[in-house]
């Protein structure tokens, strides 16, 4: 009884809204789905390059999660825990990867990580490395693009959390680093879970940044969406079919991960 | 009272100005209709970037109350755009290739003619630091090259020339369109680009073009036609009989383009 109780008590003014922003956010799905050509999806599925670009995307997305995760959960925990002067100014450079036009971030990612860039032209010179058109270099244009979604994310349920359990610690003689990674990482933990997974799906997806940063070759640097794209130029069918299989694969995986880490809810 | 008025005063000088905005455009539009003026939209190739922006500057000073709106972008996303429904009068396309898609469709009014030609040329940065004089340089060890992807016009120009030229080349990147392979020479990021030679001219603060023989078996004719789903067909064939007259073949030509072939 209980449910249906509370389902009659739904307003009308929150459920129409609600309702058209679900359709808003589905309807091209509906769309991809309608266009798509059933007939010969077998085919292109196992076209070579597909599979080449999948197994990129995918590996080029994780890499970038991790590297989001190590360098952002201790910045989400400065901003969160750390008085410090101008922490207001930092936490809004954190978000300019947000704003900033995917592009112009690829743009500005040559400029110092190029080979004739700020630090790109001391790397090349000390140690022989250049990350333009490498797959590391798409992993560093994911991360850039990625590491706010991560950031904030951690930031938030770090604020959220109750501090006395740290203070519960730090009175027992834990010191700050005993106490982050014994009472702060395992009360967080959801936190950090939905933000990466929010910022895999965001490296997933990176287009911008990764083909101005990176270029696009195929099994280097060409992923997913870079391969939709040149597709859409020639064959808009082939571009359809390589969304789709994107889309299910990383919906596949979220929901998967989903279930296993963050539980139902 | 001050403020009062001053929100009165406002108010009238808003009322006013929408006024004369209603009249401005009821004046405009059917002088417009008469010199076959009004707003154009033309659809070009990336590579017609520079021209085609002189070139419209100087119809809407010959054809005043015409303005001319550009969407340059790679050949073949254009084509894509036009396929599906976007409102253009005009298209010129950096291949038959491209122009074909939008003729199969129906959506051209008429045959597309050919206005121009253009040639790939290896760019480099200026002075040739890399001293690399055709395209058998370009397979030397260390030397990073940026194509366009084969998908666009300018990489299949690029490949024929290469296949021509018995040259198996492996680029670092291959670029969605002829300004990205350009943006990554600029960049310093490779010491060498197949581009069209237009690129080249209109980047000669930076860069400098080295010929290579091979391109001439892969010349890319621009075609151009009057779309059937603009909203001002006289403004797209006087923008088209525009460029293809001889002032505007002159701004074409010095830009580097060629002249189409039997004319």
């Amino acid at each position: 009884m209980t449910p249906v109780a509370r389902r009659q008590r739904v307003p009308v003014a929150l459920l129409v809204p609600a309702g058209l922003g679900l359709l808003f956010l589905v309807l091209p799905l509906v769309g991809l789905l309608v266009r798509a050509p059933w007939t010969t999806l077998p085919r292109r599925l196992t076209e070579p390059g597909v599979l080449t670009a999948l197994r990129l995307s995918l590996e080029t997305a994780s890499a970038a999660t991790l590297l989001c995760v190590a360098l952002g959960v201790p910045l989400a925990w400065l901003l969160a825990r750390v008085r410090f002067p101008g922490r207001r100014l930092v936490r809004a450079l954190v978000t300019v990867p947000l704003v900033l036009p995917p592009v112009v971030g690829g743009v500005a990612l040559l400029l110092v990580f190029g080979r004739r860039g700020l630090l790109g032209s001391w790397l090349d010179d000390a140690f022989g490395v250049t990350l333009p058109f490498t797959t590391a270099g798409v992993v560093l244009a994911e991360a850039f693009v990625a590491m706010p979604f991560l950031v904030i994310a951690v930031e938030g349920a770090l604020r959220a959390a109750d501090p006395r359990y740290e203070e519960a610690a730090a009175t027992l003689g834990a010191g700050r680093w005993t106490t982050f990674t014994r009472v702060t990482l395992p009360l967080v933990a959801p936190g950090v879970a939905a933000g990466a997974v929010l910022c895999w799906a965001r490296a997933l997806g990176e287009f911008g940044a990764t083909i101005t940063f990176a270029g696009n070759y195929p099994g280097r640097t060409q992923t997913m969406p870079l391969a939709v794209y040149l597709a859409l130029e020639t064959d808009p069918q082939a571009a359809i079919v390589l969304s789709l299989i994107l889309l299910v694969v990383s919906v596949a995986i979220l929901a998967g991960l989903r279930d296993r880490w963050v539980g139902t809810s | 009272m001050t403020a009062r008025r001053l929100r009165a005063t406002l108010a009238g000088a808003l009322a006013a100005a929408l006024v004369l905005a209603g009249c401005g455009g009821g004046t405009d539009d059917p002088a417009a209709g008469r010199n076959g003026g009004g707003p154009v939209t033309v659809f070009a190739a990336a590579s017609l970037t520079e021209s085609f922006t002189r070139l419209g500057e100087d119809f809407e000073a010959a054809h005043p109350g015409t303005t001319v709106t550009f969407n340059f972008a790679g050949s073949s996303a254009l084509a894509t755009q036009i396929t599906q429904g976007a409102p253009a009068d005009v298209f010129a396309a950096a291949s038959p290739a491209t122009m074909q898609t939008v003729t199969d469709a129906g959506d051209a009014a008429g045959t597309p003619s050919v206005l121009v030609r253009n040639q790939l040329v290896v760019a480099v940065p200026k002075g040739n630091p890399g001293r690399i004089a055709g395209l058998a340089d370009l397979v030397r060890p260390g030397v990073k090259v940026a194509l366009c992807a084969e998908q666009v016009p300018c990489g299949a120009a690029a490949r024929t020339a290469l296949d021509a030229a018995g040259v198996r080349l492996t680029p670092v990147t291959l670029e969605q369109d002829v300004k990205g392979a350009l943006a990554k020479l600029r960049l310093g990021e490779v010491d060498a680009a197949l581009v069209y030679r237009t690129d080249v001219r209109a980047a000669a603060a930076d860069l400098a073009a080295v010929e290579f023989p091979e391109s001439a078996r892969a010349v890319n004719d621009y075609p151009i036609v009057v779309l059937r789903g603009g909203g001002n067909p006289d403004g797209a064939r006087a923008f088209v009989d525009f460029v293809r007259s001889d002032a505007g073949l002159a701004v074409l030509t010095a830009a580097g383009f060629q002249a189409p072939s039997g004319s």
